[in-house]
């Protein structure tokens, strides 16, 4: 939707682009000094040996953290939960739940639909914080949950002891689905009708039908909907810092986690931030995946 | 509407049930927790398990309604989260409008840039953050710690917006201009007007972030009289060995609440018009 002038000039095209460039200064200057700044700082950071204590300075060690980090067991560990932690909430947990959900809600009862929908988004609504003291009251020894079990006389457990990494899955498919559920509502809503019945008229069972025509048709908002509750999930630390502060001896300890641990507690600025630069890395190969599917549409 | 079956078809009614019988099992798996916290937070005496309060009580209330454990910490938040969200929605708005109006080469980059930085754990980047603000003389002020709150949800908004402003046609905008109106005034008397159930959208979405963002004042605040609601949910665990679980539950509830009326009110006034369909269609 290029404004096109008559053919202008060299200088004027470039006056003309700064001032309509112009409304990007605010957000440009906002993520420059407080986004990409701390980046490069932790580029440069995680070369180096620097801590919070000591006073030293900070040497350039070249590789070195990143060697301690593949070399150390706990690292290993934390990358393993980590990777569980988002196929498990994300990439299975809010992304099939909040699908079935918008699929299940658009041939439901309108008063179900309503109370179920105020129900799930209310578990979104909820501050991570209180998310997080909600489920370990939920999973506790004592908790709701295994009076339940009880109620159908299977064994109790203390679930943020046994299975924690399983735990915080839990508490964060329960608190990110109403956003999976709300993008897929709303592309569900814009697949016309017609196509869906004609596809019944043909004789295509209900799976059928989901997986040839409504699935498909939908699956520009499922890519981007993968690729935001990804990253999202890759770095949640509240949630499971309040339920479990990574214990118990770091079985549900997530790189995000990790890293502030070896930052913040350890006073390891150079370790953490190197560690932190393999979360954004992460972060990245999960959006190109996610990005070369979308380009791949595109090119369709 | 000539293909469609009747809805008085008996397996029609049978996958309706069946349906519902699903979404009400699925329903009553989250609402447990909540049901939790409401109960809880008016019985003194509470546990873990979901119990009915004998008898019902306002004690939980009575003990945190304090300056220093209630009123100072949400009056904190609504500076901190309120102030947070004018700036992201203003230079979310501002940056959205070259975005969807202008075809330039940075484009393409920048908006990847952007949605990669949606995704940007912030724990990543808080070490060099708290350094930026000790030397400049920002950590424990209000301002510095808004302008970062507002940064971290940058992305996300100007996407959002980006994408709610596209659905704006431009036509509209060309004949304000012919009409003599600037860029700017078509952007504020056209395309906002235009746009404002997305930009409520984006509103809400980004206050009730912020809202419940405590790692970001955790870390750049530490006096105990600025801490938000959500830092101070937090110290309140500290402070006491014995958990006292129905002043959690009722904390929890006062806190959780300007999140939860704010998106009840924005829903209401929207209608079913609350939809991330046309901003996360990519």
């Amino acid at each position: 939707m290029t404004v096109s002038a008559t053919q202008p000039g060299a200088t004027e095209r470039w006056r003309r682009g700064l001032i309509q460039g112009m409304p990007l200064g605010p957000a440009v200057v906002l993520l420059g000094v407080f986004l990409a700044g701390p980046i490069l700082y932790c580029l440069y950071a995680a070369f180096t040996d620097m801590a919070l204590t000591g006073g030293t300075g900070a040497h350039f060690v070249g590789l070195d953290n990143f060697r301690k980090a593949f070399e150390s067991p706990e690292f290993r560990q934390s990358l393993v939960y980590t990777l569980v932690f988002t196929l498990l909430s994300a990439i299975i947990g809010q992304n099939v739940l909040g699908m079935v959900l918008a699929l299940l809600m658009r041939s439901s009862t309108a008063w179900i639909r309503a109370t179920v929908s105020a129900i799930v988004i209310g578990a979104w609504v909820m501050p991570e914080v209180v998310a997080g003291y909600l489920w370990t009251a939920f999973l506790g020894d004592d908790g709701s949950l295994n009076h339940l079990l009880g109620m159908v006389h299977l064994p109790p457990q203390d679930w943020l002891f046994s299975v924690p990494i399983l735990a915080v899955s839990l508490a964060n498919i329960w608190r990110g689905t109403a956003f999976s559920m709300l993008v897929y509502s709303a592309a569900l809503s814009e697949v016309p009708k017609e196509i869906e019945e004609s596809a019944t008229v043909d004789g295509a069972g209900t799976v059928q039908r989901l997986w040839s025509v409504t699935l498909p048709m939908i699956r520009r908002s499922i890519t981007t909907n993968l690729m935001l509750i990804t990253l999202q999930t890759l770095s949640v630390f509240g949630l499971i810092w309040t339920m479990t502060r990574g214990g118990p001896s770091n079985h549900s300890t997530t790189l995000p986690l990790f890293a502030y641990q070896q930052a913040f507690q350890l006073s390891q600025l150079g370790y953490g931030t190197a560690l932190a630069l393999v979360l954004l890395a992460i972060g990245a190969v999960f959006s190109l995946v996610y990005l070369r599917a979308l380009r791949l549409e595109d090119g369709r | 509407m000539s293909l469609s079956l009747s809805t008085r078809d008996p397996r029609r009614i049978r996958d309706k049930v069946a349906v519902n019988i699903a979404l009400v099992l699925v329903a009553a798996g989250f609402v447990i927790p909540l049901v939790w916290l409401l109960l809880a937070a008016f019985d003194a005496k509470a546990g873990v398990a979901v119990s009915w309060p004998h008898p019902w009580t306002f004690d939980n209330f009575d003990a945190i309604l304090t300056m220093d454990t209630t009123y100072r910490p949400m009056l904190n938040g609504v500076i901190l989260c309120g102030g947070g969200t004018l700036v992201t929605v203003l230079a979310s708005v501002l940056a959205a409008y070259p975005l969807s109006r202008y075809q330039f080469r940075a484009k393409r980059p920048f908006l990847l840039t952007i949605l990669f930085a949606t995704g940007l754990p912030i724990t990543a980047i808080m070490v060099p953050v708290y350094g930026l603000f000790v030397q400049v003389n920002l950590i424990d002020t209000f301002t510095g710690t808004i302008l970062f709150m507002a940064t971290t949800a940058l992305p996300i908004s100007i996407w959002l917006t980006k994408n709610f402003m596209d659905g704006v046609p431009i036509e509209l905008e060309q004949a304000a201009w012919t009409d003599g109106a600037s860029t700017m005034q078509g952007l504020r008397s056209v395309v906002l007007p235009l746009m404002w159930p997305g930009l409520a959208v984006v509103t809400i979405y980004t206050f009730i972030g912020l809202w419940g963002n405590f790692f970001v004042p955790f870390v750049l605040l530490a006096s105990n009289d600025r801490l938000p609601a959500s830092v101070s949910i937090y110290t309140f665990f500290g402070q006491y060995g014995q958990i006292v679980y129905g002043q959690l539950a009722a904390y929890s509830l006062l806190y959780s609440l300007p999140a939860v009326l704010l998106y009840l009110v924005l829903s209401r006034r929207l209608g079913g018009a609350f939809s991330f369909g046309g901003a996360v269609k990519g």
